[in-house]
């Protein structure tokens, strides 16, 4: 270990350093502020902007201390009077071309030019000539540029073509002349791009919804966690008198690290969507009233109580997969407490045929951080990019740095940005028999019989070499994980491909990891929002209808939790609710009136607090970050005043802790465990192919996210929709 | 005994008469005859707000918020957002009149002299919220008073 040790200097002081280390991260680690623009720990180092520069003994000049590595006996000098010189020479140069317009530049207050010009800065200019002005472009509709403003620090061009995956940024001309552009005129569309808004230390990149509407210092930070996907991205949401004004990442190196998604980014302009409801509303024949908080809550449960005391069998509850971990608990006692075990969450799936062998809670099988260790993968039923992109990320990062040998297998191609090994894409044949031909080869090649669940299955399976080489892929090496995706668990034939899945992880000794499908899917698991299970994956005396069967079987009643539109729940599924249903819904967003008869006003997830537990079984509470609109009010209170009005027992808490730590405590001793117990073989359930998932269409926040719909994904989307 | 006999002959009194007196028959008169007579003011002098215009009727306010944020009654409240022709402008700027310190700070903070406090300290309201300076009252005694403002502008101009 000694060997890779190096004794420097810093300021005087003796420090130790790795071999290969740069100046800069020896100085950081001393606690010695170097000043930088260019330098970025998550990018790779450019040394363009030279702020860095500081004193090392013996050199000629002053060295950049983000691109020169540490050797022994260097002694380096951070705040001698060399490096100060140099450090002020090179602010005085950067500010030559940069605009005086911090009053209306929106990085003012937080930019790191600003900052750095206080310390270094000159009182008084000496530059009198004409300033560089560079034309802004239009990259799209979620970030603005001013252009004049970049000190060519390649921060943005370096993350698009590291990060991302692809280059969307570039720098064209040389010397004075450098412009940061997107070469032809088109905009950045990558479903991460919004992070060049952060790492751009000044003012040229910044949130394009977000412009002029506040400023950096009234604004108070309050954390969030993304409901749009299972990764639990932890998130700041800045609020301005109540009103979330925009959402930045908060730094988690175990889940996000420091980028967060556009999606999770943006998708705060949908909580002010001009048809957020603001008041309880009741249908009187055609049209909707609006009543008071007391009115509504007794007609819900006049009406819940008289459909329970005929036939509790008649109650179906709907929660939406990114309700916190607290309302979900609560809608689970309410249904259970009036006797119905018709309560689902999984909106989407189609297939519940082997839903008794399903994990008590979908887990990665992994954690997130350490995706990035892994050596092979094999992604099923995953457009991973737009499920979770900073799973996506992850993985990424696993093929490119680590050569990480990543397979898929899907209905569709989709793009991904790395090397992957291997891509079986239906082709005329389902994903179902690529995955049995991956798993005869698997057997195969170990000599093994495979599990009576799939025996007939992969017995009619031809391999070919692609499955041969994605077999052997999966049977060796460090850190093997097979990942089923959301695609995969919505499609028809989901018990089949699970089993396989479960199959081939039998046979290669590769860990079984699911992708859950929706923002809090782990925590509606947890909290039994399930047909079959009670709270912690305790099994039940009788099991309830699916979510999809509860549709069909036109029930008298239904209670639909946390903002449910018709593009979540399967085709038809309004009209079948409509039948002869009375449908409460708890919802944010007027689209309830399509098939509500009573809408009660909920905050979203900016506006209650509650806890989310992503797909590597984290629990993360947050507090709420901003106030509801108008009279609407957080789910779990709704719900909580719901379970008194229903006479419930031991309904009576005062504060979502108190929710969560009773569940907490009955979940205790869950373990994450995706082994699969079936013996018995799985028949296909239906021939319902997998709806996809659209990047900007996840829930009903996305959906009103006025920015994000007009991105070219989303665009196309809904072209395609249409087409 | 010496208290006693001044209690007793009214001695403070008529000191203090005396002074009266002395004032009253003394020239010129120091006490200035409010409202048919002012006192000079300075050109620094801090009354009532009012929002500037550039000479081709552009309002200078860029909503940088400086001033709100300068500002220790916390007597400002503005909003931003993105005018029509693309720059950065106000959609609202109150000033609460009743919160208000006069102390000068936003006219301070001001990068484009857009805030300003002018001479006028003679005004009144009769009705509650009046106290509230809109943007758009704002702007129209900055449009009346222009004159005097840039004159008191020039004035002190050479001490800034």
């Amino acid at each position: 270990m000694s060997d890779d040790l190096v004794n420097i200097e810093i300021n005087g002081r003796p420090v130790q350093a790795r071999k290969g280390q740069m100046l800069i991260h020896a100085t950081d680690a001393s606690g010695d502020y170097v000043p930088r623009f260019c330098y970025h720990d998550k990018l790779p180092i450019a040394a363009n902007c030279r702020m860095c520069l500081v004193e090392v003994e013996k050199a000629p000049k002053p060295l950049p201390a983000c691109a020169t590595p540490v050797a022994e006996g260097m002694k380096i000098f951070t705040k001698s009077p060399k490096a100060i010189a140099a450090q002020k020479a090179v602010m005085e140069f950067l500010l030559i071309n940069h605009p005086l317009d911090c009053p209306i530049c929106d990085q003012g207050g937080e930019c790191e030019l600003q900052d750095l010009a206080v310390g270094f800065g000159r009182d008084v200019a000496r530059y009198a000539e004409r300033k560089r002005v560079v034309k802004d472009k239009n990259i799209g509709p979620l970030v603005s540029t001013d252009m004049t403003r970049c000190i060519h620090c390649t921060r943005c061009v370096r993350f698009t073509s590291e990060i991302q995956g692809f280059q969307e940024l570039g720098t064209c001309g040389r010397g004075e002349h450098v412009e940061i552009g997107t070469f032809i005129e088109k905009s950045v569309e990558h479903e991460l791009s919004g992070n060049i808004i952060d790492l751009c230390p000044v003012g040229a990149l910044n949130s394009k919804p977000y412009r002029y509407s506040a400023r950096a210092w009234e604004m108070t930070q309050q954390p969030l966690v993304s409901p749009h996907d299972s990764v639990g991205t932890n998130m700041f949401a800045h609020v301005l008198r109540g009103r979330v004004m925009r959402v930045v990442p908060r730094v988690n190196e175990d889940i996000n690290e420091n980028w967060i998604a556009d999606r999770d980014r943006y998708s705060y302009e949908g909580l002010y969507s001009e048809d957020r409801l603001t008041k309880p509303q009741m249908r009187e024949g055609y049209s909707w009233r609006e009543v008071d908080w007391q009115t509504a809550l007794h007609a819900v449960a006049d009406r819940l109580n008289a459909v329970a005391r005929q036939d509790a069998g008649q109650i179906g509850v709907l929660a939406a997969p990114s309700v916190t971990l607290e309302e979900a608990y609560l809608t689970q006692r309410i249904a259970r407490g009036l006797g119905s075990n018709n309560i689902d969450h999984r909106l989407q799936r189609s297939d519940c045929s082997d839903q008794q062998f399903d994990p008590v809670f979908p887990w990665l099988g992994c954690s997130i951080a350490e995706l990035e260790q892994t050596g092979s993968l094999l992604v099923i039923g995953s457009n991973l990019r737009k499920e979770a992109p900073l799973l996506a990320h992850r993985i990424r990062k696993a093929a490119v740095k680590r050569g990480a040998q990543v397979a898929f297998i899907n209905a569709r191609t989709y793009k991904y940005l790395f090397p992957v090994s291997g891509y079986l894409a239906s082709n005329g044949i389902g994903m179902v028999d690529h995955l049995a031909a991956v798993v005869a080869a698997a057997a195969q090649a170990k000599g093994v019989t495979v599990p009576a669940s799939v025996n007939a299955l992969v017995a009619k399976a031809q391999a070919s070499d692609a499955h041969r080489a994605i077999a052997a892929q999966l049977s060796s090496g460090e850190r093997r994980i097979i990942l089923l995706g959301a695609l995969a668990q919505r499609d028809g034939g989901f018990a089949q491909l699970r089993a396989l899945a479960a199959a081939l992880s039998q046979i290669t000794g590769a860990q079984l990891g699911y992708i859950a499908d929706g923002g809090n899917t782990v925590a509606a698991h947890l909290a039994g929002v399930l047909p079959h299970r009670g709270v912690a994956g305790q099994s039940l005396p009788a099991s309830g209808l699916s979510a999809a069967d509860m549709l069909d079987a036109k029930l008298k009643s239904y209670l639909l939790v946390g903002s449910i539109e018709a593009q979540d729940l399967p085709a038809g599924a309004i009209e079948k609710m409509r039948a002869n249903g009375f449908v409460v819904a708890l919802s944010s967003y007027a689209s309830a009136k399509d098939y509500a008869d009573i809408i009660l006003p909920i905050g979203t997830f900016a506006e209650t607090s509650g806890t989310y537990v992503n797909v590597e079984g984290r629990w993360q509470s947050v507090p709420g970050a901003a106030s509801p609109l108008g009279e609407a009010r957080p789910a779990w209170k709704v719900l909580r005043v719901l379970g008194n009005l229903l006479n419930l027992s031991d309904f009576d808490y005062e504060n979502s802790e108190q929710i969560r730590d009773e569940l907490r405590n009955q979940t205790g001793n869950v373990i994450a465990d995706n082994r699969y117990h079936n013996t018995a073989a799985v028949a296909r359930h239906s021939a319902a192919e997998a709806i996809e998932v659209q990047l900007y269409s996840v829930d009903a926040i996305v959906r009103r996210a006025t920015a994000l719909q007009l991105t070219h994904e989303a665009l196309q989307a809904r072209a395609g929709e249409q087409a | 005994m010496k208290s006693i006999f001044k209690t007793l002959f009214l001695s403070e009194l008529c000191q203090g008469l005396y002074v009266t007196a002395r004032q009253f028959f003394a020239r010129p008169h120091v006490v200035v005859q409010y409202p048919e007579e002012k006192t000079p003011q300075s050109p620094r002098f801090r009354g009532l707000h009012a929002q500037r215009r550039y000479a081709n009727g552009q309002e200078r306010c860029i909503a940088c918020k400086l001033c709100e944020a300068v500002c220790p009654a916390l007597a400002i409240n503005i909003e931003s957002g993105v005018s029509d022709d693309g720059t950065r402008r106000t959609t609202r700027y109150d000033i609460d009149l009743f919160k208000c310190i006069f102390c000068g700070f936003c006219e301070e903070a001001c990068p484009v002299d857009a805030i300003v406090e002018t001479r006028i300290h003679e005004y009144h309201m009769e009705n509650r919220g009046e106290n509230i300076m809109t943007k758009d009252k704002l702007l129209a005694v900055g449009d009346k008073f222009e004159a005097m403002i840039a004159a008191d502008k020039a004035a002190d101009a050479r001490y800034r």
